[in-house]
């Protein structure tokens, strides 16, 4: 699946919850999901700070993609970001500098982009985006 | 005493409590944060502007003489507020934080030095902690904390062995904005002016909770900001002694505060002028003045105690939620409850609140160094005004109890 096509699903999916306490749940339930993080990744070096949440992130670089793994202490933070490592774990540098993640608006997660909100989201695809272009850059190198 | 109005009446006066968020109706339970506004002070504001606005102190035209007037008798009115001895010794600032930073700044820079000591509490707020730790950088002091218990009570036994003779000010605050604990600030000023040391008092959280009578309490500083007390932003309050201000040096220059200025020599101006540089926020100052009204019309201890029954229902509705732990249980509390149901995340909580129109604050509510005596990130806290209802309070612990099923 292309991530255009993953973001059109994802879209889908949220336009059946009625209201508000369904988008969390699914969102727990998201979260709930997300393979356990390996603890040996847990250091301040893969931490992205945010006022009320932390987020961890870890990426990996093999055969030209860019696999993430990441973990939060809270659920509903955890399963924003199951949802952004589905759209971005397994794509190529490339994929994840080229893509607008208009998904992001379309299920109303839109205020938890506002930097105030400070949950680490938009500290998150900054950082995956970051990731992408250091590992981009550095398969140019060699 | 009952309050001066229904409740049905009261919330009436202020019209955001009407408002809905997230199609459902607000509930607004983050006074500790800031307070909302009552018409009489929106319309003050309001009135202001339409028939009064001009600079104060510094015309002979009607208007200006007018409006330094109503600035004037906003500081009567808050003299009156809190028991001050002299109108001189109320001083607007901006805020709390504007009041200690003005403290710790102009009292640091005449009476400590190297090698001094400033006592502080361990359940401050930043605003009462990082403008001590500055001075304490540029004089090379040291900052000494009392220890609380769990229950979030101050340990005064490790208060008075404190003491020495280097300690020159001791800074600490009269309601903790987490823990809601009332501390004894009495005791705590007189076992210190026993030393002939002052005190401050971070009024910041006690002011809007019935009455504050800094003459019996005999504190030296106690401030306080507007915008926590149903008056606007940007308008606070520092009351100093006479005696100890007059002594103490300005801590911003400008117009207003000065007496004669040549390029040679600056003479400062009176108290309270000398430490209200600038124009001042006579918009502020009126409209403050205008919401301590509002309160001593309602009836000051009938606001405490409808909020001590608020934090009563709110305490036991809690407390009987599975796994709740409440973190605050001294015996002298005003109405507000910081809590973490289970082991569920505090900002979890608050965004499904949030989505119920349930308003909370959730994080370390700018006091981290006491959350980390407890070992937590942060918690939930619930703060609650006269302006509440029993059915508010009842929809935030049903609000909680569905968010810790989600989340459990
Ligand atoms: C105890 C205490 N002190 C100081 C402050 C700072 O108040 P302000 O931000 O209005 O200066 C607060 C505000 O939350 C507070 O609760």
């Amino acid at each position: 699946m292309t991530i255009y096509e993953l973001q059109e699903q994802i879209i889908e999916e949220f336009a059946q919850f009625g209201d508000w306490m369904e988008r969390y749940e699914y969102l727990i339930e998201m979260g709930r999901e997300l393979p356990p993080f390996d603890e040996t990744h847990r250091i301040p070096d893969f931490l992205i700070e945010g006022c009320q949440s932390k987020v961890w992130l870890y990426p990996s670089f093999d055969d030209g993609v860019i696999t993430f793994e990441a973990d939060s202490d809270a659920l509903i933070t955890r399963g924003i970001v199951a949802l952004l490592v589905k759209v971005f774990s397994g794509r190529t540098p490339d994929e994840i500098l080229g893509t607008d993640l208009y998904f992001i608006d379309r299920i109303g997660l839109k205020e938890n982009l506002s930097p105030t909100r400070s949950n680490g989201l938009l500290a998150m695809i900054k950082q995956m985006r970051l990731y992408a272009l250091a590992y981009k850059s550095k398969a140019e190198q060699s | 005493m009952p309050l001066a109005k229904s409740i049905e009446a009261i919330r009436a006066d202020f019209p955001i409590l009407a408002t809905t968020v997230h199609g459902k109706p607000l509930v607004y339970l983050d006074n500790g944060a800031t307070t909302q506004k009552p018409l009489q002070v929106i319309r003050t504001l309001d009135e202001l502007y339409r028939t009064a606005n001009a600079n104060v102190h510094r015309g002979v035209h009607r208007l200006s003489d007018l409006v330094s007037d109503r600035y004037e008798a906003a500081r009567e009115t808050v003299r009156a507020f809190i028991n001050a001895p002299k109108r001189e010794e109320v001083i607007f600032t901006a805020n709390t934080t504007a009041s200690i930073n003005a403290v710790a700044f102009s009292f640091g820079e005449r009476f400590v030095g190297e090698g001094d000591e400033i006592i502080i509490s361990g359940m401050e707020h930043h605003a009462n902690i990082v403008p001590w730790q500055m001075l304490c950088e540029r004089k090379g002091s040291k900052l000494r904390v009392i220890p609380f218990s769990d229950e979030g009570v101050l340990d005064l036994d490790a208060y008075r062995t404190m003491i020495n003779g280097r300690t020159r000010i001791v800074a600490v605050t009269h309601v903790s904005n987490v823990l809601g604990t009332v501390n004894p600030v009495k005791e705590i000023v007189s076992e210190a002016h026993r030393h002939g040391i002052p005190v401050l008092v971070d009024g910041a959280q006690s002011v809007q909770h019935g009455t504050v009578d800094v003459t019996d309490i005999g504190c030296d500083f106690y401030v306080f900001s507007g915008h926590k007390v149903y008056g606007p932003n940007g308008i606070g309050v520092l009351y100093g002694r006479e005696k100890l201000l007059n002594e103490m040096p300005p801590y911003q220059g400008g117009g207003d505060m000065v007496a004669n200025v040549t390029f040679e020599k600056t003479t400062y101006n009176v108290l309270p002028f000398k430490f209200e540089a600038g124009t001042a926020n006579f918009t502020g100052a009126i409209g403050m003045a205008s919401a301590l009204d509002y309160l001593t019309g309602l009836g000051r201890e009938a606001v405490a105690e409808r909020e001590q029954a608020l934090l009563a229902q709110a305490t036991a509705g809690l407390s009987a939620i599975d796994g709740m732990r409440i973190y605050g249980t001294a015996p002298h509390k005003v109405s507000v409850v910081s809590f973490l149901p289970g082991k569920i995340h505090q900002y979890d909580a608050g965004m499904i609140l949030d989505k119920m129109g349930i308003a909370v604050r959730t994080g370390t509510h700018c006091a981290q160094p006491l959350m980390e005596r407890y070992g937590i990130s942060g918690n939930i806290r619930a703060s609650i005004a006269f302006y509440n209802t029993e059915e508010e309070i009842e929809a935030l612990v049903n609000g909680v109890r569905k968010a810790t099923e989600m989340l459990a």
